[in-house]
């Protein structure tokens, strides 16, 4: 699978994960988020930036359990917890986000 | 959900030759959502999985070497070397990642992951497992 | 002739079987998993000193590197050589023999 954007085609596996991290951009994130019925706010962003860090310093998407207590120590406890994220992305913080930031599908996602 | 069971994950073998390594990390990270009580244990030439410094940018394959220092988030908090493995390879604890986890119960306080054993108290950890995997 | 041993030392029989069979002055390169048999104070690094008294043992560098080997580490007298000695060594030689 494929999108086109900016006149630049991005390719995708079936489920949208970009296929190279490498193509990765925010307007690809955005156009993500739009394709979903959802509007990237600074909220979202500040999971995004977060996961884009974890993966270049573990080289995996951390499994959402992972993600909320992760988020919870670097963003404060109220955002590290599944309400507050399930909230920002309603399709599973881990699954979504991830996606959005261009990185593969979580490992550890059962 | 019932008791805790203990698992342990026994990693023997290089990473890159084979797809093992690999393979065994990603079912380690994935079984993790279970909540069992997890270790791994490298013995033979899967003492060489946890080799510092490897750089993967010349061989055009994805270096997954740093998904160890994720293990502590994964609470996989025990990862057991047997001795005699690293000396037959002229290596050292000194050549191993230094992994950590943090403890939760004690402040967040940075912990070593990795445990030198002798072969004889690895066969005792053997002995006391419930599920043994081999990767 | 070309010997390639792809096989860690400690896991396989090759690079022992390799070694005895060789003639005095060909080359052997070793190749993936085979580079851990140039790791200096193993088990086995005085049948790789034995054999470099008749024979010239390579390694391939980024092998050496994905794997974490330093070239401090290794025997001294192999040589580390990239792709390109690769094919140097390959096409030097008449045969090529892969022990796999």
């Amino acid at each position: 699978m494929a999108f086109e954007l900016n006149g630049k085609t991005y390719e995708t596996d079936e489920e949208g994960y970009l296929a190279d991290l490498s193509d990765w951009n925010n307007d690809v994130a955005g156009y993500m988020a739009k394709e979903d019925d959802c509007d990237l706010s600074e909220y979202h962003w500040e999971v995004i930036n977060f996961l884009r860090e974890y993966y270049d310093e573990y080289q995996i998407a951390p499994a959402v359990r992972v993600l909320t207590k992760a988020i919870g120590k670097k963003l404060g406890k109220d955002k590290g917890n599944s309400k507050y994220l399930y909230e920002l992305f309603p399709y599973g913080p881990a699954k979504q986000a991830c996606k959005y930031a261009g990185l593969p599908k979580p490992t550890g996602c059962v | 959900m019932s008791q805790t069971r203990k698992f342990m994950y026994i990693n023997r073998h290089a990473p890159y030759g084979t797809v093992y390594a690999l393979e065994g990390l990603e079912v380690v990270l994935i079984g993790a959502a279970f909540e069992q009580d997890v270790c791994m244990a490298f013995i033979g030439d899967g003492v060489f999985q946890l080799k510092q410094g490897q750089d993967t940018t010349d061989s055009g394959m994805k270096n997954f070497s740093p998904a160890y220092r994720a293990l502590g988030d994964y609470e996989v908090n025990r990862l057991y070397v047997e001795r005699e493995s690293l000396e037959e390879r002229g290596l050292t604890e000194a050549d191993l990642m230094p992994l950590t986890w943090e403890d939760e119960e004690d402040d967040w306080a940075e912990k070593p992951s990795i445990q030198l054993v002798s072969r004889a108290q690895l066969s005792g950890l053997l002995e006391e497992q419930d599920v043994i995997f081999n990767f | 002739m070309l010997h390639t041993v792809n096989k860690s030392p400690f896991d396989s029989q090759s690079l022992k079987t390799c070694l005895g069979l060789a003639r005095s002055g060909s080359d052997i390169l070793l190749i993936e998993d085979g580079v851990y048999g140039a790791l200096v104070g193993t088990a086995h690094a005085a049948m790789l000193d034995q054999a470099l008294k008749e024979v010239s043992i390579y390694a391939l560098g980024p092998d050496l590197k994905a794997r974490g080997l330093p070239e401090d580490r290794l025997i001294r007298g192999i040589k580390v050589v990239g792709f390109d000695g690769f094919v140097e060594l390959a096409s030097a030689n008449d045969k090529v023999q892969s022990w796999l």
